[in-house]
Parts: C-alpha cells; sequence; structure tokens
C-alpha cells in the first residue's frame, strides 16, 4: 500500500516535469478539443498488465508500437523497420529517426529490448514466441537482433499485435517493472502525453497532442502509417447512462460516441447534424465456453449437442436485434478474417433440437444438471445465456441458471471446482475479432487442458497444431493449419460460436477524418471550418 | 447540552470501528477477485497469484485487516487496487459534486415543500390540499430518471437554456456551476418535495388538534399566526427528522441521478468501487457514509431541543 502511494507522488512529479510546458500551450482557449465517450471508463492505466479494451485504447494514445498492422492484415513498419537473414532465424531492427519520449529523451534499442521482456512476460502470443526465441540483443543505441532457434512468423505477429497487450514501447526504466505490478509512470512516445494531473479513474482522461512525435509518411492504415494529430487535445468521457451520451451528443456537448447502443441508433441515425459508421470493420465475436472437468461436459457428444442445440440467429436477435450488425458465423477465428474457416456450419449456426435429442441420447446423458452463469449487469452478454438456456432445456438438458454480476463471473470463471460445489458448467463472452483471427491471440484455442483459460478443453492435437502455424512458412500453409485447427475445435466442442456483431460509433458532423481500424484511433481527426 | 455532544461523538468511535470491521469481512466473502480484473479475461492463474502478491491480497485476512487499520489510524485510507490513486484523493474528487447536488436539493425542498405542507393543512380537504396531495403523489410515483430525461428533453434540447450533463466546481466560475445543478436538483427534489409536504401537512394537522391550539384560537389568534407560530414549531420535530434521513439518503443514495446528468459524484464512486471489487475505495467510502450518518443524527437531535425546549439531554 505505501509504495503505491509513493508512486503517486513520484506520477505528479513526472507529470509535471513531462507535460508542463505542452500543457501551457495546448489548454489554452483556442486550442482544439475532441471531446468523446468511450465504451467505459479508464481505471488501470497499464497496458500491459491488463487486457481490458479500454486500457488498450489508452495505450495506442500515448505509447507507440514497433511494427503495426494494415488494412490489408500487412505487418508494416511503425517505429521500426527491420531486415531478416536468409536463414529466417535472425531479425535486425531499426528504430527510423526523430523517435522520443515524452519527456524528452530519444527512444534506444535499450528501451524496446526491455519492452518487449516485459510484454513477454505475460501475453498470450508471446509465451510461444519466446519458446523460439534464443536471444534478444541491442546491437547499438537503434537497432537490436532478434535471434530465433526456429524460423517463425510469429515474431513479426506478436510485434504488431493489434488490441489488447500490444507490446507498446516505454523507456527502459519503466519496462523494468515486473508484469505482475502496475508501472507508476506514464512516458510514452505515442502522438499524445497523458495529462496525468486531470486524470480522474473512472471519470475523465484527458491527451494533448505530443508537439515532437514525428508520424510517418505513409498515409495511416490501421495500426500502420503515419499518426498525424489535428487536434491540441482529446478528452474522454465517462457517461455510465447511455442515454445521456446520445443527449449530449445532440446538444453539442460531446464531439464522438465510441459505441452507441443498438436500441438507441434511432435516435442518432436520421440527424443530419451526427454521422453513424461502423469504424471496426471486423467487429465481435461471440461465444460459449463448456467446462470440460465435470459431468456432463466431460463428453463429447455432449458438447457437441449443446453447440448443435443454440440457433445462432435466436442469439443475434437477442442480443442485437438489427440485421445490419450482425450475422451468423461458424468461423472461431471469425469469418471476414483471413484464418476463417466454416466447418460445421450446418449444424453450429442454425439450432437443430433433434440433432442434440439424438447426441444426448448416444451419450447417456442422466439429466446432471447443467449450471449456467448468467451475468445480469452487462449488456453485451446477459442475452446469450438466457438463449442458450432456453435452447439447451428444449434439447433435453436440465438446466440451472446462476445470476450474478459480470465481476463475480470474471472471478467465477477460473473456479475448476464441481458444479454442485460451486463451479459452473457454461459461461458466455465475447472478444473482438482483430485478435481472434490467429491460433494464438483467440484465448478458446488454448486447449491445454487445467493449464489453459476457462473451460480447461485438453486437446493436444491443437496444442501441436498452434506451433505448428507459429512455424509456418508461409500464410496459405498458416491457413491450411487454421482449417484444420477449426475442425478437430467444432468436433471436440472446444467452444460453441454464437455470431458476430459489429458496434456502430457516432460523431458530429462537424469533425472528420475518423479511420476504420479494429482499434479506436485519434489521429487524422480535424474539425470541419 | 455539550457533555452530551461530546458523549455522542465518542460514541460513534466504537460505531465505525464495529462498521469497518464487518465491512472489511463482509467484502472478503463476497465473491469476486480484483487481481481477475486487474489481469482481464484470459489470465492464468500463476499470472492471478502474482498480482495478488503484488496488491497484498495473498496475506492472511487478519493480517491484511490489521495493515489496513494501521493505516487508518495514521490516516490513510490506501490506494485504490485498480488505479493506484489515493482513496482519500479519490473521496476528495467526487464530494464536491454529492455536496453539491445534496445542499441544491435539500435548500429546494425546505423553500417549496414546508410551505406546500402548511398550506394544506390550512386548507384541510380543501382544493389546494388537494392539488398538494395529488402533486406529492406524482412526486413519489414518477421515477428520477424520467423527471430526468423529461427536463433534459425541453430544457437542453429543445428550448438550449441548460447542459445536458456534467459538473464544474464553483472554483470555474458560479455561473456554470449553477447552470449544471438546475436539472439534477430540480429532477432529485420531486420526491424529496412529495415526501417532507407530506409530513409536514400530517404533523401540523396533528398539532392543530392539541388543547393549546385551541386556547389560542380562544386568544383571537390569527389562522395564519397559529400555523406559523403554534403549529409548526410543534411540528417540526418529524419533519426536522425527515430531512435529515433525507441528507443522509442524498449523500449516499444518489447513483440513478448522478448517471443521468453524469456528476462525478460519490454514488457512482460506490457502484463503480462495488463492481471492480476495489476494497480500498468501498472501505473507505463506508467509513465516511458511516461517519456521515453519525453526524447527522447527532444534528438532528440537536435540533430537536431547538425546536422543542421540553427535550432535554
Amino acid at each position: 500500500m505505501n509504495k503505491q502511494t509513493t508512486r503517486i507522488g513520484k506520477n505528479r512529479l513526472v507529470a509535471a516535469a513531462t507535460g508542463a510546458a505542452i500543457a501551457l500551450g495546448a489548454t489554452s482557449a483556442s486550442a482544439e478539443t475532441l471531446r468523446v465517450v468511450m465504451q467505459s471508463g479508464l481505471r488501470i492505466t497499464d497496458p500491459i498488465m491488463t487486457t481490458a479494451f479500454i486500457t488498450r485504447d489508452h495505450g495506442y494514445m500515448i505509447y507507440d508500437t514497433l511494427l503495426g498492422v494494415d488494412s490489408d492484415f500487412n505487418v508494416r513498419p511503425q517505429m521500426a523497420d527491420w531486415e531478416v537473414s536468409e536463414d529466417e532465424k535472425t531479425y535486425t531492427f531499426t528504430l527510423r529517426d526523430g523517435l522520443a519520449w515524452h519527456d524528452g529523451a530519444p527512444v534506444t534499442a535499450e528501451d524496446c529490448v526491455a519492452s518487449i521482456k516485459r510484454w513477454a512476460d505475460i501475453d498470450s502470443t508471446a509465451k510461444p514466441l519466446m519458446t523460439m526465441v534464443d536471444n534478444i540483443e541491442v546491437v547499438d543505441d537503434k537497432s537490436f537482433k532478434v535471434q530465433l532457434n526456429t524460423p517463425t512468423t510469429l515474431l513479426l505477429a506478436g510485434l504488431s499485435k493489434m488490441s489488447s497487450r500490444a507490446p507498446f514501447m516505454m523507456p527502459k526504466r519503466i519496462a523494468e517493472t515486473p508484469a505482475s505490478e502496475s508501472i507508476d509512470e506514464y512516458v510514452g512516445s505515442g502522438p499524445f502525453v497523458f495529462v496525468e494531473e486531470e486524470f480522474q479513474p473512472g471519470i475523465k482522461v484527458a491527451y494533448e497532442k505530443f508537439e515532437e512525435y514525428v508520424p510517418r509518411d505513409e498515409p495511416p492504415s490501421w495500426t500502420a502509417g503515419g499518426k498525424d494529430v489535428k487536434v491540441d487535445r482529446v478528452e474522454w468521457l465517462t457517461m455510465p447512462d447511455q442515454m445521456t451520451a446520445i443527449n449530449a451528443l445532440q446538444s453539442g456537448e460531446v464531439d464522438f460516441i465510441q459505441q452507441v447502443p443498438f436500441d438507441l441508433l434511432p435516435l442518432v441515425e436520421n440527424a443530419s447534424d451526427i454521422d453513424v459508421n461502423i469504424l471496426d470493420p471486423l467487429g465481435a465475436w461471440t461465444y460459449f465456453r463448456m467446462n470440460w472437468l465435470h459431468s456432463p461436459f466431460d463428453n463429447k457428444l455432449v458438447r457437441q449437442a449443446a453447440i448443435a442445440a443454440v440457433d445462432q440467429e435466436d442469439v443475434m436477435q437477442a442480443l442485437v436485434g438489427n440485421p445490419e450488425y450482425y450475422r451468423t458465423c461458424a468461423a472461431i477465428m471469425g469469418c471476414g478474417n483471413v484464418n476463417g474457416d466454416e466447418y460445421g456450419k450446418e449444424w453450429v449456426v442454425e439450432g437443430q433440437i433433434e440433432k442434440a435429442k439424438s447426441l444426448l441420447e448416444e451419450a447417456g446423458y442422466d439429466d446432471t444438471p447443467v449450471v449456467i452463469m448468467a451475468p445480469t449487469d452487462l449488456a453485451m452478454v446477459v442475452p446469450q445465456p438466457i438463449v442458450i438456456g432456453d435452447a439447451l432445456r428444449k434439447a433435453g438438458f436440465n438446466v440451472q441458471m446462476k445470476m450474478m454480476d459480470w465481476q463475480t463471473l470474471a472471478a467465477q470463471q477460473g473456479n475448476q471446482d464441481a458444479p454442485s460445489e460451486g463451479g459452473w458448467n457454461i459461461f458466455s463472452t465475447y472478444s473482438i475479432l482483430a485478435t481472434s483471427g490467429d491460433p494464438f491471440g483467440n484465448t478458446p484455442l488454448s486447449t491445454d487442458g487445467r493449464e489453459s483459460w476457462a473451460g480447461w478443453p485438453d486437446v493436444p492435437e491443437i496444442s501441436e497444431l498452434r506451433l505448428d502455424y507459429a512455424k509456418a512458412a508461409s500464410v496459405e500453409e498458416q491457413k491450411e493449419i487454421a482449417k484444420r485447427i477449426q475442425k478437430i475445435a467444432i468436433d471436440e466442442g472446444v467452444v460453441g460460436p454464437l455470431g458476430q456483431f459489429r458496434i456502430p460509433a457516432a460523431w458530429s458532423s462537424e469533425w472528420s477524418g475518423f479511420l476504420e481500424s479494429p482499434i479506436t484511433l485519434f489521429w487524422n481527426i480535424s474539425k470541419e471550418d | 447540552m455539550l457533555p452530551y455532544v461530546l458523549k455522542r461523538v465518542l460514541s460513534a468511535v466504537p460505531v465505525m470501528i464495529i462498521v469497518a470491521v464487518v465491512i472489511f469481512a463482509l467484502l472478503r466473502l463476497t465473491p469476486g477477485d480484483p487481481a481477475a480484473i486487474l489481469a482481464g479475461n484470459d489470465a492464468t492463474g500463476e499470472q492471478l497469484a502474482q498480482i495478488r502478491e503484488s496488491l497484498g491480497l495473498d496475506e492472511p485476512i487478519l493480517v491484511q485487516l490489521a495493515t489496513w487499520c494501521k493505516n487508518i489510524i495514521s490516516g490513510d485510507l490506501g490506494v485504490s487496487l485498480l488505479s493506484g490513486v489515493p482513496v482519500t484523493k479519490m473521496i476528495a474528487d467526487r464530494v464536491g459534486p454529492t455536496l453539491a447536488l445534496a445542499v441544491g436539493t435539500i435548500s429546494v425542498t425546505i423553500l417549496v415543500a414546508i410551505p406546500m405542507g402548511i398550506v394544506a393543512a390550512g386548507r384541510l380537504g380543501g382544493y389546494l390540499d388537494r392539488i398538494v396531495m395529488a402533486l406529492s403523489v406524482l412526486g413519489f410515483s414518477v421515477p428520477i430518471f424520467v423527471t430526468g430525461y423529461v427536463l433534459i428533453y425541453f430544457f437542453s434540447l429543445k428550448l438550449g437554456w441548460l447542459p445536458v450533463q456534467g459538473y464544474r466546481p464553483p472554483s470555474e466560475g458560479l455561473f456554470p456551476f449553477l447552470q449544471r445543478l438546475v436539472l439534477p436538483v430540480l429532477a432529485l427534489s420531486g420526491v424529496y418535495i412529495a415526501l417532507v409536504a407530506r409530513i409536514t401537512r400530517s404533523s401540523i394537522i396533528e398539532v392543530l388538534g392539541e388543547d393549546y391550539i385551541r386556547t389560542a384560537r380562544a386568544k383571537g389568534a390569527t389562522g395564519r399566526r397559529i400555523l406559523l407560530r403554534h403549529a409548526l414549531r410543534n411540528a417540526a420535530v418529524p419533519i426536522v427528522t425527515i430531512i435529515g434521513i433525507g441528507i443522509a439518503s442524498l449523500i449516499t443514495g444518489v447513483v440513478v441521478t448522478e448517471s443521468v446528468f453524469n456528476l462525478p459524484g460519490l454514488g457512482r464512486l460506490v457502484v463503480e468501487a462495488v463492481l471492480a471489487r476495489d476494497y480500498p475505495v468501498i472501505q473507505g467510502l463506508i467509513l465516511l457514509f458511516s461517519f456521515t450518518y453519525i453526524l447527522i443524527n447527532l444534528v438532528v437531535d440537536i435540533l430537536y431541543t431547538v425546536f422543542d425546549p421540553r427535550i432535554r439531554y
């Protein structure tokens, strides 16, 4: 506790040292400020420690990444370019000119190596990658070398990873903080500076343009290309009531809403001074997970029966309603993603109660209760358990709904006890497709039994295929492996896909330049005169 | 009086200790894990254990309780497990909007509800009485968020007179401060006006049946004098009680109003902290609320003696 209290004091000093000069100019009355309502409040400020989306978005504001991904899924240089040896085992990364931290110090290769190591300690993509890395060594101030023991595409994929736990670069002194402890300074080299003295957790975050930032020359495309900031300041405001956010947009008190709830869309869709559009072209997918450790889902046929019983259209109707914003999809790695394959579509998408009944009969299901954890407070995950429960009852399952708040569910999902002793059989959640398109970023495809993510499926064949995927020489080879993973995962009942959806954003027509990207980006935006 | 006040203030200490220990224990018994919230969805058991260790959550509960108590004695409520911001700073940042809302609402309530109650009691059974009673039923029945949205629709979106949401501290100017307070105060005071008006009316009606009122009438006192000098003062005890309860509930339970008007107050902080299992923040807030309740009850008890000199402590 005392340590953390000290930390705050230090934060203030750093903020004063790093932000004062910029703050003086940018907070003047003439400053162009973009006022934004984000999907939730920023409370955790370390983008390596947590996977919270709001913290990821915060990360992209103040930090930069070595590599980026463009809209064609190509890995592109961002802070650094790279060269690879003929045997494809040695990658040399060279930092571009003009990179500086918000405190004025130059970005060095040493900083980047420390940042990669901290990220590698905790990230799910980095862990398998590090088994293929022999050494990361600093060559000089501007370059470093990664020595692999086997060629892998995972290195570039990992360093350009979008979404949660992107490998954000930090000064060495900050990156040396253990990954299990929150960082205590917020100095990045990204296009915005975090105004720490104005930070109110869960209420307001302010960022000011980093005047020394040198954007790349290429046009922006997802996390690649030039990050050309055209505003002086961005303020993220948290509004717990979505109706208030819509009213504030209509009255001109805010300029942008990151996610407009589907039921409130009619209020802004026809307004002449408000633009509504999908900025994340991929969106999210929702799915349900079964607990492999306990009856009845320790039986493959029962898992298949559950997947067959649920009708994706029913789930999507309950969750989204408007077909313009959802689609059914059997691909675990996402329809629209390079690796998206729809094996099993004929019985995964459309609910097949009769098939489910016969599978249950074949499995000898003995009426063991199925405990479904159902959250009551997070709109994006409330309808799924209700629809799943109804479908399972129709198929002949003995269903018990266990209502709770989302945070209780998040804590409970790690409980490996039997459902009769406080454990669970089914829960549902959602993930963004930008991170689900490969077998490493896709959390449910971790199949190492009790060591894997909640549900604890034990399918060694998938674990081996994931490693093969990392070592694959070409995209075509990767696609082939992904296809095999999809088949095994569906047949084994690793996860039950429930459909995909995209959440629209809305903004005042006075503003333009919002970029299409899986991450909400705040560069390139300007106010029209 | 002074020994009584001192005794009451001192008796607050064991009450707060009991509250603190009970809340500490309850939070640890409630399902939920701040480490899981920090680490996110795909955290492994090993990562969670490391985070728990770094937060001190792996210590035995009694050790955690002892550390917390020791820190409180030195005036340190700890830091938020999520943001690392000191709890005292978080409370200090959030107390302004809540106090402004509470003071504004109670002021409007007293200014409107007591005259309404007096008028209704004075015109018992007449049109004014019925109108006041009808309005108070309306005030009770319409949920605050409905009143809030209706006010926003007319005064902000249609007329453009007032902002939809937000809070500005008085230090940034009195006008912007008041401008953002008008609608939440109006929305919230409806319920309290209804409550206090009804209590005022019924208390005065009860007092009007007393012998001394008959005596005052026999002495030739006017109806207004009887109502204001004799009846109101003697009816004050239940009115003060209800206003005291109102203030206490305003400080601790105005989540809906704070959400609808996006006021960054204590009500929202409580809900956010509970949902995130941010133990130090919840504990700090509960202590503050307990102290507030005790203080308000003390003030109410003292006010009894002002309005009714027969009451002695």
